[in-house]
């Protein structure tokens, strides 16, 4: 029977996934079950735009930057090889606002917030602040988790706006000044092949993405147990499985829109 | 006699280890009963049962009469706005200050104005000798600082049944007459259900009408004070005298 043994740990890992995906889509739909219900909390909620949002404008701006610089720098050495040096600013502007853009700052808001709502909400169920809210009769699924996934879900695609504009001047820059590129040509290019949509559809992958870290980011830190060396589990595992899915579905999101 | 609260042959268990074995016990309404045991006994579960924060395996809980443990979501909250609760490690929410923190029951449930709220804040932590520590954070106040703001929360709703959960453990002996002191007034001022988990025995006597005491998940004495002084149970005499030898295994 010693065959039998990797057959049934992969079957187990399959139904703890499955069971996982349900109770995440579960929080998901009382989160928002909460949404049809009074008290609004729209002081909770601008709290997490602030977190989510104001205080991540660094990292984004650096990530856009150095991102759109890089790729010009890449696209031109490509280009060069056939002249056709005119289309970096549109291939930035095209894999930044389609792509990079919200995937990239989803990425760092994952690494940056996600992890600290899975730290906080598990910290506060270690500490059995969940249970208190439980205990003076406020619902903690509509305190805590259901002003984090709004706040993400707002604040992502604004995000990663900041990253796309950021991201072209970067381009801009390198191309321009320091490669040499034509500035009229750069520009041109790029208002000639970029439409709306190329934006918009990125930010709506920005919105599901934030849907995403801000759901498994709550989702681990609410169900943490198990101490201090639980809520370092929880947010460790709240990052990868939170980028994991991220990637995932920009390709399904991909291939449903483009 | 009237039972604010019932529990009835309460059974649980995390995984394999059973912590309450068909435990009974009755709250009487508008007194205090103080509920003791050994550490690691089961305490804290039973009282969290009284609040619907644990379900049991099997058994009833009974609170004015009602099944708590076959209530939904909205059901249970309308009970839990009768009352208030000092856990363990007080549970104070570690983003707020103290203020806040004494002032969120009265936010989610009143509709007193600011100023009210920083009158009725300010006044429950003069009685639990915290005045003035309104700006500090949880994390900036020792042990018996955070049990005494945690007290002062779960009294701000004057509510009709109060939860304590070992309230003088870690206190100074002053404090802890104090706030013994504190728990009998309230009770006797608002005429107000308490269960009181403790260890301390002298303020259990004081403060107490019933105490029941928990042992290998059953309650097996409960009565007066003076009921429980002069109960012949071996475990009982043992166990209230402080010994180490006798039938209970101490380590
Ligand atoms: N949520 C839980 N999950 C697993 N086990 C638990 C849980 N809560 C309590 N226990 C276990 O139940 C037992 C009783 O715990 P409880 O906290 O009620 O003890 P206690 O009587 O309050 O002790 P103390 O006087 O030290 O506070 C302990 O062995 C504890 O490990
Ligand atoms: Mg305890």
């Amino acid at each position: 029977m010693r065959w039998i043994a990797p057959i049934e740990s992969l079957g187990r890992a399959c139904l703890n996934g499955l069971a996982e995906t349900g109770e995440i889509l579960l929080l998901l739909v009382q989160a928002f079950l909460w949404l049809l219900r009074p008290p609004w909390r729209l002081r909770l909620i601008f709290k997490q735009m602030e977190f989510v949002g104001i205080k991540s404008i660094n990292v984004v701006i650096l990530t856009g930057a150095f991102t759109g610089a890089v790729f010009a720098l890449q696209s031109y050495h490509g280009f060069s090889l056939f002249g056709a040096e005119s289309l970096v600013g549109s291939t930035v502007a095209l894999a930044l606002t389609r792509e990079l853009g919200p995937v990239l700052t989803c990425l760092m808001v994952t690494g940056r917030a996600g992890s600290a709502m899975a730290a906080e909400l598990g910290t506060m169920r270690v500490t059995e602040q969940v249970d208190a809210l439980y205990v003076m009769a406020v619902n903690p699924v509509q305190y805590l988790v259901l002003p984090r996934i709004l706040a993400s879900i707002i604040m992502l695609p604004v995000l990663t706006i900041v990253a796309d504009y950021v991201g072209i001047v970067g381009g801009y820059i390198v191309g321009v000044h320091l490669l040499g590129i034509n500035a009229g040509i750069f520009v041109a290019k790029i208002i000639e092949y970029m439409e709306i949509s190329d934006i918009s559809m990125g930010l709506i992958k920005a919105a599901f993405f934030g849907l995403i870290l801000s759901l498994v980011g709550c989702y681990k830190g609410f169900y943490t147990h198990g101490g201090a060396e639980g809520v370092g589990r929880a947010t460790t595992e709240a990052v990868v499985l939170a980028s994991v899915l991220i990637l995932a579905f920009d390709y399904v999101l991909t291939a449903i829109m483009f | 006699m009237d039972n604010i609260i019932e529990l009835i042959d309460i059974h649980k268990s995390f995984g394999k280890q059973k912590v309450l074995d068909g435990l009974s016990l009755a709250v009487p309404r508008g007194q205090t009963t103080v509920i003791i045991g050994r550490s690691g006994g089961g305490k804290s579960v039973v009282l969290k049962h009284m609040i619907g924060l644990i379900k049991p395996d099997r058994g009833q809980v009974l609170v004015g009469g009602q099944d708590i443990t076959q209530m939904d979501d909205r059901e249970l909250n309308q009970v839990r706005k009768s009352f208030g609760m000092l856990f363990q490690d007080a549970a104070l929410f570690d983003s707020m200050n103290v203020g806040d923190n004494v002032a969120f029951p009265l936010r989610e449930h009143t509709r007193l104005s600011e100023k009210e709220i920083k009158r009725a804040v300010a006044e429950k932590l003069a009685l639990v000798g915290l005045t003035g520590a309104e700006e500090k954070l949880p994390s900036q106040l020792s042990g018996g600082m955070r049990k005494r703001a945690g007290l002062a929360r779960a009294i701000a709703l004057e509510p009709e049944i109060i939860l304590y959960d070992e309230p003088t453990t870690g206190l100074d002996p002053l404090l802890t007459d104090a706030i013994n002191r504190l728990i009998k007034d309230t009770q006797e001022r608002l005429k107000i259900t308490a269960v009181v988990i403790s260890h301390d025995l002298a303020g259990a006597y004081r403060i107490a009408h019933n105490i029941a005491m928990l042992y290998q998940g059953r309650i097996i004495a409960s009565g007066s004070p003076d009921g429980l002084r002069q109960n012949q149970d071996p475990v009982v005499q043992q166990f209230i005298h402080g010994r180490a030898e006798g039938p209970i295994e101490v380590l």
